[in-house]
Protein backbone atom coordinates (compact mmCIF):
# COMPACT_ATOMS: atom_id res chain seq x y z
CA UNK A 1 0.00 0.00 0.00
CA UNK A 2 0.87 3.56 -0.67
CA UNK A 3 0.85 6.44 1.48
CA UNK A 4 2.15 9.70 0.06
CA UNK A 5 3.54 12.13 2.21
CA UNK A 6 6.05 15.13 2.83
CA UNK A 7 8.38 14.92 5.23
CA UNK A 8 10.26 18.21 6.45
CA UNK A 9 13.35 18.88 7.74
CA UNK A 10 13.34 21.85 10.19
CA UNK A 11 17.19 21.73 10.44
CA UNK A 12 17.01 23.68 6.76
CA UNK A 13 14.00 25.30 6.93
CA UNK A 14 14.57 28.75 6.67
CA UNK A 15 10.93 30.32 6.94
CA UNK A 16 10.72 32.22 3.60
CA UNK A 17 7.34 31.08 2.96
CA UNK A 18 8.79 29.73 -0.82
CA UNK A 19 6.15 26.71 -0.33
CA UNK A 20 3.45 28.97 1.07
CA UNK A 21 2.68 31.08 -1.93
CA UNK A 22 3.84 28.31 -4.40
CA UNK A 23 0.95 25.95 -3.17
CA UNK A 24 -1.13 29.36 -3.50
CA UNK A 25 -0.67 29.99 -6.60
CA UNK A 26 -0.67 26.38 -8.13
CA UNK A 27 -3.78 25.58 -6.38
CA UNK A 28 -5.49 28.78 -7.08
CA UNK A 29 -4.98 28.39 -10.26
CA UNK A 30 -6.56 25.02 -10.89
CA UNK A 31 -9.88 22.94 -12.00
CA UNK A 32 -10.92 22.70 -8.35
CA UNK A 33 -11.08 26.45 -8.50
CA UNK A 34 -9.74 29.26 -6.69
CA UNK A 35 -8.94 29.83 -2.70
CA UNK A 36 -10.74 33.30 -2.06
CA UNK A 37 -9.13 35.96 -0.35
CA UNK A 38 -10.78 39.28 1.21
CA UNK A 39 -8.83 42.50 1.60
CA UNK A 40 -5.73 41.37 0.12
CA UNK A 41 -3.98 44.67 0.42
CA UNK A 42 -6.85 46.14 3.05
CA UNK A 43 -7.29 46.36 6.72
CA UNK A 44 -8.13 42.84 7.90
CA UNK A 45 -6.83 41.00 5.11
CA UNK A 46 -8.07 36.82 4.99
CA UNK A 47 -7.17 34.19 2.85
CA UNK A 48 -7.79 30.14 2.39
CA UNK A 49 -4.27 28.58 2.43
CA UNK A 50 -3.26 24.98 2.43
CA UNK A 51 0.07 25.67 3.68
CA UNK A 52 1.26 28.12 6.81
CA UNK A 53 4.77 28.44 7.75
CA UNK A 54 5.12 29.65 11.37
CA UNK A 55 7.88 30.86 13.77
CA UNK A 56 8.53 29.25 17.22
CA UNK A 57 11.41 31.02 19.57
CA UNK A 58 12.89 27.84 21.47
CA UNK A 59 14.84 28.37 24.59
CA UNK A 60 15.40 31.20 26.50
CA UNK A 61 18.03 34.29 25.47
CA UNK A 62 20.89 34.25 24.84
CA UNK A 63 20.11 29.96 24.24
CA UNK A 64 17.76 30.34 21.85
CA UNK A 65 16.56 28.46 18.68
CA UNK A 66 14.42 30.00 16.06
CA UNK A 67 12.47 27.01 14.27
CA UNK A 68 10.35 27.67 11.25
CA UNK A 69 8.00 25.17 11.30
CA UNK A 70 5.48 24.66 8.31
CA UNK A 71 2.49 23.36 8.74
CA UNK A 72 -0.18 21.70 6.51
CA UNK A 73 -2.61 18.83 5.96
CA UNK A 74 -0.48 16.06 8.15
CA UNK A 75 -2.18 12.95 5.45
CA UNK A 76 -3.23 10.59 9.04
CA UNK A 77 -3.19 7.14 8.42
CA UNK A 78 -5.80 7.19 10.54
CA UNK A 79 -7.51 10.57 9.89
CA UNK A 80 -10.23 11.38 12.54
CA UNK A 81 -11.96 13.77 9.89
CA UNK A 82 -12.91 11.21 7.52
CA UNK A 83 -15.19 8.62 9.67
CA UNK A 84 -16.83 12.56 10.85
CA UNK A 85 -17.77 13.75 7.67
CA UNK A 86 -22.02 13.59 7.38
CA UNK A 87 -22.10 13.29 3.13
CA UNK A 88 -18.58 11.34 2.65
CA UNK A 89 -17.08 14.30 0.69
CA UNK A 90 -13.87 13.84 3.06
CA UNK A 91 -12.31 10.60 1.94
CA UNK A 92 -8.70 9.22 2.19
CA UNK A 93 -7.82 7.54 -0.66
CA UNK A 94 -6.78 3.80 -0.46
CA UNK A 95 -4.39 3.92 -3.63
CA UNK A 96 -2.24 6.57 -2.42
CA UNK A 97 -3.24 7.60 1.20
CA UNK A 98 -4.01 11.11 0.30
CA UNK A 99 -6.81 12.58 2.27
CA UNK A 100 -8.76 15.12 0.05
CA UNK A 101 -12.77 16.83 0.11
CA UNK A 102 -14.99 16.53 -2.56
CA UNK A 103 -16.34 20.17 -2.92
CA UNK A 104 -19.00 18.86 -4.95
CA UNK A 105 -20.61 17.35 -2.16
CA UNK A 106 -19.02 19.48 1.12
CA UNK A 107 -21.81 21.15 2.60
CA UNK A 108 -19.79 23.39 4.50
CA UNK A 109 -20.99 22.12 8.25
CA UNK A 110 -17.32 22.81 9.59
CA UNK A 111 -17.27 18.72 11.60
CA UNK A 112 -14.10 18.04 9.75
CA UNK A 113 -12.23 21.23 10.94
CA UNK A 114 -13.53 20.58 14.54
CA UNK A 115 -12.30 17.37 14.19
CA UNK A 116 -9.16 18.01 13.16
CA UNK A 117 -6.46 18.27 16.29
CA UNK A 118 -3.96 20.36 13.45
CA UNK A 119 -5.71 22.89 12.42
CA UNK A 120 -5.15 22.21 8.60
CA UNK A 121 -8.77 22.34 7.11
CA UNK A 122 -10.03 25.96 6.35
CA UNK A 123 -13.31 26.85 5.25
CA UNK A 124 -13.20 28.81 2.10
CA UNK A 125 -15.10 31.55 2.60
CA UNK A 126 -16.67 32.36 -0.67
CA UNK A 127 -17.14 28.88 -1.97
CA UNK A 128 -18.46 27.69 1.58
CA UNK A 129 -16.61 24.62 1.13
CA UNK A 130 -14.11 23.00 3.41
CA UNK A 131 -11.03 22.75 1.91
CA UNK A 132 -6.90 21.51 2.62
CA UNK A 133 -3.80 20.20 1.15
CA UNK A 134 -5.01 17.68 -1.86
CA UNK A 135 -1.03 16.84 -2.20
CA UNK A 136 -1.16 18.87 -5.22
CA UNK A 137 -3.11 15.34 -6.64
CA UNK A 138 -3.58 17.28 -9.69
CA UNK A 139 0.21 17.42 -10.45
CA UNK A 140 1.85 14.66 -9.21
CA UNK A 141 -0.50 12.35 -11.77
CA UNK A 142 -0.10 14.73 -14.50
CA UNK A 143 1.85 12.85 -17.28
CA UNK A 144 2.15 16.22 -19.28
CA UNK A 145 4.32 17.45 -16.68
CA UNK A 146 8.20 16.30 -17.18
CA UNK A 147 9.31 13.87 -14.28
CA UNK A 148 11.12 15.30 -11.96
CA UNK A 149 8.22 18.31 -11.76
CA UNK A 150 5.89 15.46 -10.44
CA UNK A 151 5.74 16.64 -7.08
CA UNK A 152 3.60 19.00 -4.75
CA UNK A 153 4.60 22.21 -5.61
CA UNK A 154 5.23 23.41 -2.28
CA UNK A 155 8.25 20.74 -3.00
CA UNK A 156 8.87 22.25 -5.79
CA UNK A 157 9.61 25.95 -4.53
CA UNK A 158 11.41 24.76 -1.64
CA UNK A 159 15.08 26.87 -2.19
CA UNK A 160 17.12 24.25 0.68
CA UNK A 161 15.09 21.20 -0.13
CA UNK A 162 13.44 21.13 3.63
CA UNK A 163 10.61 19.24 2.24
CA UNK A 164 10.74 15.91 0.69
CA UNK A 165 7.82 13.85 -0.92
CA UNK A 166 7.41 10.39 -1.42
CA UNK A 167 6.15 6.91 -0.14
CA UNK A 168 6.24 5.79 3.38
CA UNK A 169 5.17 2.51 3.10
CA UNK A 170 8.26 2.07 0.92
CA UNK A 171 11.16 1.40 3.01
CA UNK A 172 13.57 2.60 0.43
CA UNK A 173 12.16 6.31 -0.68
CA UNK A 174 13.88 8.98 0.17
CA UNK A 175 11.49 10.09 3.09
CA UNK A 176 11.67 6.45 4.34
CA UNK A 177 15.10 6.89 4.48
CA UNK A 178 15.25 10.44 6.03
CA UNK A 179 12.81 9.57 8.53
CA UNK A 180 15.24 6.34 9.81
CA UNK A 181 18.57 8.50 9.47
CA UNK A 182 17.50 11.47 11.02
CA UNK A 183 15.10 10.80 13.74
CA UNK A 184 11.77 11.75 11.79
CA UNK A 185 9.08 12.12 14.06
CA UNK A 186 4.86 12.61 14.09
CA UNK A 187 3.16 16.03 15.38
CA UNK A 188 0.74 15.12 18.26
CA UNK A 189 1.18 11.22 18.93
CA UNK A 190 -0.94 11.25 21.64
CA UNK A 191 -3.93 11.29 19.78
CA UNK A 192 -3.08 8.19 17.38
CA UNK A 193 -4.03 10.07 14.21
CA UNK A 194 -0.55 8.41 12.69
CA UNK A 195 0.14 11.35 10.47
CA UNK A 196 1.98 10.28 7.23
CA UNK A 197 3.82 13.43 7.26
CA UNK A 198 6.97 13.80 9.37
CA UNK A 199 9.40 16.32 10.42
CA UNK A 200 12.94 15.97 10.92
CA UNK A 201 14.06 17.18 14.36
CA UNK A 202 16.96 20.51 14.84
CA UNK A 203 19.91 18.59 14.29
CA UNK A 204 23.86 19.39 15.45
CA UNK A 205 25.73 20.58 11.69
CA UNK A 206 28.96 18.88 12.35
CA UNK A 207 31.50 18.64 9.85
CA UNK A 208 32.33 15.78 8.96
CA UNK A 209 35.82 15.39 7.21
CA UNK A 210 38.00 12.70 6.36
CA UNK A 211 41.73 11.96 5.71
CA UNK A 212 41.99 11.96 1.96
CA UNK A 213 39.94 15.47 2.08
CA UNK A 214 42.89 16.82 4.27
CA UNK A 215 45.64 15.64 1.85
CA UNK A 216 45.34 16.29 -2.02
CA UNK A 217 45.39 12.63 -3.31
CA UNK A 218 46.45 14.22 -6.99
CA UNK A 219 48.79 16.35 -5.23
CA UNK A 220 51.84 16.09 -7.97
CA UNK A 221 54.25 15.76 -5.23
CA UNK A 222 53.00 12.55 -3.77
CA UNK A 223 52.22 10.94 -7.30
CA UNK A 224 55.97 11.21 -7.38
CA UNK A 225 56.83 10.24 -3.42
CA UNK A 226 57.93 12.41 -1.15
CA UNK A 227 61.55 14.27 -1.86
CA UNK A 228 64.68 12.57 -0.41
CA UNK A 229 65.43 14.33 2.97
CA UNK A 230 68.76 14.18 4.87
CA UNK A 231 68.53 12.28 8.31
CA UNK A 232 68.74 14.27 11.22
CA UNK A 233 72.58 13.49 12.43
CA UNK A 234 74.27 14.60 9.25
CA UNK A 235 75.65 17.70 8.49
CA UNK A 236 73.53 20.54 6.90
CA UNK A 237 74.32 23.44 4.75
CA UNK A 238 74.48 25.78 7.64
CA UNK A 239 74.56 23.38 10.19
CA UNK A 240 72.48 24.88 12.51
CA UNK A 241 68.59 23.68 10.59
CA UNK A 242 68.35 20.19 9.80
CA UNK A 243 65.44 18.27 9.10
CA UNK B 1 -14.48 27.20 20.30
CA UNK B 2 -16.33 30.06 18.24
CA UNK B 3 -19.99 29.44 19.49
CA UNK B 4 -22.65 29.32 16.93
CA UNK B 5 -25.71 30.91 17.76
CA UNK B 6 -27.30 28.21 14.76
CA UNK B 7 -25.94 25.35 16.65
CA UNK B 8 -26.96 26.78 20.27
CA UNK B 9 -30.61 27.55 18.83
CA UNK B 10 -30.79 23.93 17.18
CA UNK B 11 -29.53 21.85 20.40
CA UNK B 12 -31.65 24.18 22.92
CA UNK B 13 -34.92 23.80 20.62
CA UNK B 14 -35.03 20.49 19.76
CA UNK B 15 -34.29 19.40 23.29
CA UNK B 16 -37.56 21.47 24.44
CA UNK B 17 -39.39 19.49 21.74
CA UNK B 18 -37.91 16.57 22.87
CA UNK B 19 -38.83 16.85 26.34
CA UNK B 20 -42.16 18.24 25.65
CA UNK B 21 -43.08 14.69 23.74
CA UNK B 22 -41.71 12.66 26.40
CA UNK B 23 -43.89 14.80 28.84
CA UNK B 24 -47.00 14.13 26.53
CA UNK B 25 -46.11 10.58 26.44
CA UNK B 26 -45.91 10.17 30.03
CA UNK B 27 -49.10 11.83 30.91
CA UNK B 28 -50.61 9.38 28.32
CA UNK B 29 -49.01 6.12 30.05
CA UNK B 30 -49.70 7.42 33.34
CA UNK B 31 -53.33 7.50 32.11
CA UNK B 32 -53.36 4.02 31.18
CA UNK B 33 -52.35 2.80 34.44
CA UNK B 34 -54.46 5.34 36.26
CA UNK B 35 -51.77 7.01 37.62
CA UNK B 36 -52.47 10.48 36.20
CA UNK B 37 -55.74 11.61 34.56
CA UNK B 38 -56.47 10.86 31.60
CA UNK B 39 -57.72 13.37 28.92
CA UNK B 40 -60.85 13.75 27.20
CA UNK B 41 -60.26 13.59 23.54
CA UNK B 42 -56.86 13.68 21.49
CA UNK B 43 -56.85 17.70 21.32
CA UNK B 44 -54.02 17.96 24.30
CA UNK B 45 -52.20 15.77 22.93
CA UNK B 46 -52.66 16.90 19.18
CA UNK B 47 -51.60 20.49 20.41
CA UNK B 48 -49.07 19.21 22.37
CA UNK B 49 -47.21 17.84 19.64
CA UNK B 50 -47.95 20.62 17.19
CA UNK B 51 -45.90 22.58 19.81
CA UNK B 52 -42.87 19.84 19.98
CA UNK B 53 -43.48 19.15 16.09
CA UNK B 54 -42.75 23.97 16.28
CA UNK B 55 -39.97 23.40 18.77
CA UNK B 56 -38.46 20.67 16.24
CA UNK B 57 -38.95 22.86 13.05
CA UNK B 58 -37.05 25.82 14.26
CA UNK B 59 -34.22 24.63 15.38
CA UNK B 60 -33.97 22.58 12.21
CA UNK B 61 -34.29 25.78 10.34
CA UNK B 62 -31.92 27.44 12.83
CA UNK B 63 -29.67 24.53 11.82
CA UNK B 64 -29.20 25.49 8.36
CA UNK B 65 -27.71 28.90 9.07
CA UNK B 66 -24.37 26.24 9.99
CA UNK B 67 -23.92 25.06 6.84
CA UNK B 68 -22.58 26.89 3.98
CA UNK B 69 -24.78 24.37 1.04
CA UNK B 70 -28.16 24.11 2.69
CA UNK B 71 -29.14 23.15 -0.69
CA UNK B 72 -26.90 20.25 -0.37
CA UNK B 73 -28.29 18.96 3.09
CA UNK B 74 -29.87 16.00 2.20
CA UNK B 75 -26.17 14.71 1.44
CA UNK B 76 -25.42 14.67 4.94
CA UNK B 77 -27.80 11.08 5.61
CA UNK B 78 -24.99 9.18 3.67
CA UNK B 79 -22.46 8.72 6.34
CA UNK B 80 -24.53 7.21 9.39
CA UNK B 81 -22.17 4.09 9.70
CA UNK B 82 -19.27 6.50 10.92
CA UNK B 83 -20.49 9.94 11.33
CA UNK B 84 -22.72 10.94 14.36
CA UNK B 85 -24.12 14.29 12.75
CA UNK B 86 -25.58 11.89 9.94
CA UNK B 87 -26.86 9.61 12.46
CA UNK B 88 -28.67 12.83 13.50
CA UNK B 89 -29.65 13.99 10.47
CA UNK B 90 -31.85 11.10 10.09
CA UNK B 91 -33.42 10.81 13.36
CA UNK B 92 -34.02 14.42 13.67
CA UNK B 93 -36.68 14.19 10.92
CA UNK B 94 -37.28 10.63 11.88
CA UNK B 95 -38.26 11.61 15.20
CA UNK B 96 -40.60 15.20 13.75
CA UNK B 97 -42.51 12.30 11.30
CA UNK B 98 -43.02 10.43 14.81
CA UNK B 99 -44.37 13.15 16.90
CA UNK B 100 -46.13 14.62 13.56
CA UNK B 101 -48.14 10.98 12.97
CA UNK B 102 -48.94 10.93 17.14
CA UNK B 103 -50.31 14.15 17.05
CA UNK B 104 -52.37 13.14 14.18
CA UNK B 105 -53.81 9.77 15.12
CA UNK B 106 -54.62 11.82 18.58
CA UNK B 107 -56.17 14.57 16.54
CA UNK B 108 -58.28 12.04 14.16
CA UNK B 109 -58.73 9.86 17.02
CA UNK B 110 -57.13 7.11 15.55
CA UNK B 111 -56.18 3.86 17.80
CA UNK B 112 -52.44 2.78 18.41
CA UNK B 113 -51.32 5.76 19.49
CA UNK B 114 -49.20 4.53 22.72
CA UNK B 115 -47.18 1.99 20.07
CA UNK B 116 -47.04 5.49 18.03
CA UNK B 117 -45.16 6.83 20.76
CA UNK B 118 -43.18 3.95 22.05
CA UNK B 119 -41.79 4.38 18.76
CA UNK B 120 -41.41 8.65 19.13
CA UNK B 121 -39.85 7.88 22.61
CA UNK B 122 -37.38 5.54 20.89
CA UNK B 123 -36.30 8.08 17.90
CA UNK B 124 -36.25 11.04 20.46
CA UNK B 125 -33.69 9.20 23.04
CA UNK B 126 -31.94 8.44 19.57
CA UNK B 127 -31.82 11.65 19.07
CA UNK B 128 -30.58 12.85 22.31
CA UNK B 129 -27.45 10.27 22.09
CA UNK B 130 -26.90 11.43 18.66
CA UNK B 131 -27.20 14.89 19.12
CA UNK B 132 -24.78 14.65 22.70
CA UNK B 133 -22.35 12.06 20.70
CA UNK B 134 -21.12 14.70 17.53
CA UNK B 135 -19.82 16.74 20.62
CA UNK B 136 -18.79 13.99 22.78
CA UNK B 137 -16.79 11.22 20.37
CA UNK B 138 -14.15 14.27 19.14
CA UNK B 139 -11.52 12.96 21.81
CA UNK B 140 -9.36 15.99 21.79
CA UNK B 141 -12.05 18.25 22.43
CA UNK B 142 -11.33 17.31 25.93
CA UNK B 143 -14.15 19.12 27.81
CA UNK B 144 -16.40 17.70 25.52
CA UNK B 145 -15.17 14.14 25.54
CA UNK B 146 -16.86 12.47 28.34
CA UNK B 147 -20.52 10.56 28.86
CA UNK B 148 -21.71 13.89 30.65
CA UNK B 149 -21.94 15.76 27.83
CA UNK B 150 -24.90 13.02 26.72
CA UNK B 151 -26.05 12.86 29.99
CA UNK B 152 -26.77 16.72 30.38
CA UNK B 153 -28.34 16.86 26.56
CA UNK B 154 -30.97 14.44 27.49
CA UNK B 155 -31.22 15.85 31.08
CA UNK B 156 -31.37 19.56 29.95
CA UNK B 157 -33.09 19.20 27.11
CA UNK B 158 -35.96 17.09 29.50
CA UNK B 159 -36.21 19.50 32.14
CA UNK B 160 -36.53 22.37 29.73
CA UNK B 161 -39.02 20.18 28.15
CA UNK B 162 -41.01 19.42 30.80
CA UNK B 163 -41.03 23.16 32.02
CA UNK B 164 -42.77 24.17 28.79
CA UNK B 165 -45.36 21.17 29.11
CA UNK B 166 -46.48 22.15 32.42
CA UNK B 167 -46.88 26.00 31.18
CA UNK B 168 -48.81 24.35 28.33
CA UNK B 169 -50.63 22.25 30.56
CA UNK B 170 -51.59 24.97 32.93
CA UNK B 171 -53.06 26.75 29.46
CA UNK B 172 -54.60 23.79 27.93
CA UNK B 173 -56.37 22.16 31.15
CA UNK B 174 -56.13 18.59 31.87
CA UNK B 175 -54.92 18.09 35.30
CA UNK B 176 -51.59 17.40 34.80
CA UNK B 177 -49.64 20.35 35.53
CA UNK B 178 -48.64 19.86 38.89
CA UNK B 179 -47.70 16.34 37.53
CA UNK B 180 -45.31 18.26 34.80
CA UNK B 181 -44.31 20.65 37.10
CA UNK B 182 -43.00 18.02 39.62
CA UNK B 183 -40.90 16.11 36.94
CA UNK B 184 -39.62 19.58 35.42
CA UNK B 185 -38.44 20.34 38.70
CA UNK B 186 -37.04 16.89 39.34
CA UNK B 187 -35.06 16.96 35.93
CA UNK B 188 -34.02 20.42 36.56
CA UNK B 189 -32.44 19.56 39.96
CA UNK B 190 -30.79 16.30 38.33
CA UNK B 191 -29.49 18.34 35.32
CA UNK B 192 -27.72 20.71 37.74
CA UNK B 193 -26.22 18.23 39.50
CA UNK B 194 -24.74 16.48 36.39
CA UNK B 195 -23.81 20.02 34.69
CA UNK B 196 -21.97 21.01 37.84
CA UNK B 197 -20.81 17.68 37.55
CA UNK B 198 -18.89 18.17 34.04
CA UNK B 199 -17.78 21.77 35.20
CA UNK B 200 -15.89 20.01 38.30
CA UNK B 201 -14.26 17.34 35.82
CA UNK B 202 -13.80 20.33 33.34
CA UNK B 203 -11.72 22.21 35.77
CA UNK B 204 -9.15 19.20 36.45
CA UNK B 205 -8.72 18.40 32.85
CA UNK B 206 -5.21 18.45 32.28
CA UNK B 207 -4.29 18.59 28.38
CA UNK B 208 -2.87 16.30 26.51
CA UNK B 209 -1.36 18.01 23.66
CA UNK B 210 1.43 21.01 24.24
CA UNK B 211 2.81 23.03 22.42
CA UNK B 212 5.69 20.34 22.59
CA UNK B 213 3.68 17.50 21.27
CA UNK B 214 2.34 20.65 18.38
CA UNK B 215 5.94 21.05 17.00
CA UNK B 216 7.81 17.92 18.32
CA UNK B 217 10.35 19.96 20.28
CA UNK B 218 10.99 18.63 23.74
CA UNK B 219 12.06 21.93 25.32
CA UNK B 220 10.23 23.42 27.99
CA UNK B 221 10.30 26.85 26.79
CA UNK B 222 8.75 27.50 23.46
CA UNK B 223 7.28 31.23 22.38
CA UNK B 224 5.57 31.65 19.50
CA UNK B 225 6.64 34.55 17.39
CA UNK B 226 4.51 34.24 14.40
CA UNK B 227 1.69 32.38 13.24
CA UNK B 228 1.98 32.89 9.23
CA UNK B 229 -0.08 35.93 8.78
CA UNK B 230 -1.03 38.78 9.97
CA UNK B 231 -4.37 39.08 9.43
CA UNK B 232 -7.28 36.45 10.88
CA UNK B 233 -7.86 33.60 8.94
CA UNK B 234 -10.43 30.52 9.71
CA UNK B 235 -8.15 29.29 12.51
CA UNK B 236 -8.24 32.28 14.13
CA UNK B 237 -11.98 32.50 14.24
CA UNK B 238 -13.97 29.25 14.65
CA UNK B 239 -11.58 28.07 17.14
CA UNK B 240 -11.66 31.00 19.90
CA UNK B 241 -14.71 32.51 21.41
CA UNK B 242 -12.59 35.88 21.37
CA UNK B 243 -13.79 36.75 24.93
CA UNK B 244 -12.39 37.98 27.87
CA UNK B 245 -12.05 35.35 30.73
CA UNK B 246 -14.39 37.64 32.58
CA UNK B 247 -16.95 37.09 30.22
CA UNK B 248 -16.86 33.71 30.79
CA UNK B 249 -17.12 33.47 33.95
CA UNK B 250 -20.29 35.78 34.22
CA UNK B 251 -21.99 33.55 31.50
CA UNK B 252 -21.15 30.61 33.47
CA UNK B 253 -22.64 31.95 36.56
CA UNK B 254 -25.68 33.12 34.61
CA UNK B 255 -27.02 29.53 33.21
CA UNK B 256 -26.04 28.44 36.47
CA UNK B 257 -28.44 31.02 38.25
CA UNK B 258 -31.14 30.87 35.43
CA UNK B 259 -31.25 27.27 33.85
CA UNK B 260 -31.68 25.79 37.28
CA UNK B 261 -32.31 27.45 40.86
CA UNK B 262 -34.78 30.48 39.13
CA UNK B 263 -36.80 28.01 37.35
CA UNK B 264 -37.30 25.55 40.06
CA UNK B 265 -37.95 28.47 42.43
CA UNK B 266 -40.52 29.85 39.69
CA UNK B 267 -41.92 26.17 39.73
CA UNK B 268 -42.96 26.00 42.80
CA UNK B 269 -44.15 29.58 43.37
CA UNK B 270 -46.62 28.39 40.28
CA UNK B 271 -47.64 25.02 41.24
CA UNK B 272 -48.53 26.74 44.55
CA UNK B 273 -50.40 30.30 43.30
CA UNK B 274 -51.71 28.14 40.54
CA UNK B 275 -50.23 30.45 38.07
CA UNK B 276 -49.90 30.51 34.49
CA UNK B 277 -47.76 33.46 34.21
CA UNK B 278 -45.51 31.99 36.59
CA UNK B 279 -44.91 28.68 34.35
CA UNK B 280 -44.51 30.58 31.44
CA UNK B 281 -41.74 32.63 33.34
CA UNK B 282 -40.05 30.05 34.26
CA UNK B 283 -39.55 28.33 30.88
CA UNK B 284 -38.65 31.73 29.66
CA UNK B 285 -36.42 32.43 32.22
CA UNK B 286 -35.08 28.53 31.79
CA UNK B 287 -34.50 28.86 27.83
CA UNK B 288 -32.47 32.03 28.56
CA UNK B 289 -30.39 30.04 30.90
CA UNK B 290 -30.02 27.17 28.23
CA UNK B 291 -29.06 29.51 25.69
CA UNK B 292 -26.30 30.84 27.92
CA UNK B 293 -25.43 27.19 28.96
CA UNK B 294 -24.58 26.52 25.39
CA UNK B 295 -22.67 29.54 24.64
CA UNK B 296 -20.30 28.45 27.52
CA UNK B 297 -20.63 24.42 26.58
CA UNK B 298 -18.89 26.10 22.83
CA UNK B 299 -16.86 28.52 24.75
CA UNK B 300 -15.05 26.56 26.92
CA UNK B 301 -13.86 23.85 24.47
CA UNK B 302 -10.59 24.75 24.01
CA UNK B 303 -9.05 22.90 20.26
CA UNK B 304 -6.18 21.62 20.16
CA UNK B 305 -5.21 23.63 16.73
CA UNK B 306 -5.25 26.57 18.66
CA UNK B 307 -1.96 25.90 20.07
CA UNK B 308 -0.61 26.70 16.83
CA UNK B 309 -2.06 30.28 17.08
CA UNK B 310 -0.64 31.93 20.53
CA UNK B 311 0.73 34.81 18.93
CA UNK B 312 -0.13 37.14 15.65
CA UNK B 313 3.51 38.10 15.12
Amino acid sequence: MTQLALVIDLNVCVGCHACVTSCKEWNTSGAAGFMSDDNPYDRDPTGTFFNRVQTFEVGEYPDTQTVHFPKSCLHCEDPPCVPVCPTGASYKRPEDGIVLVDYDKCIGCKYCAWACPYGVREIDEHQKVMKKCTLCVDRIYDEKLPQDERKPACVQACPTNARLYGDIHDPESVVSKAIRDNGGYQLMPEWGTQPANHYLPRRKTEMRIHKDELERADNPLKIDGLLPKPGVKEPALDDVTSW
Amino acid sequence: MHPAFSVIFLTTLIGVGQGLFLALYVAEAGALFELLPAQEGGGFFAAGSALALGFLAVGLFASFFHLGHPERAWRSAAMWRTSWLSREVIVLPGFMAAVFAYGLAHYLGFGGTLMLGGLGVLLCLGLFICTGMIYACLRFLQEWATPLTVVNFILLGCASGFTFAAAFAAVAGGGVTLVFGEWAVVLALAAMCTRVAALVRNRRIKPKSSLQTAIGVKHPRIAQKAQGFMGGSFNTREFFHGRQPSVLRLVKWTFLVLAFPVPVALLLAAMALNSQPFFMLAFAVQYCGLVAERWFFFAQANHPQNLYYQAIS
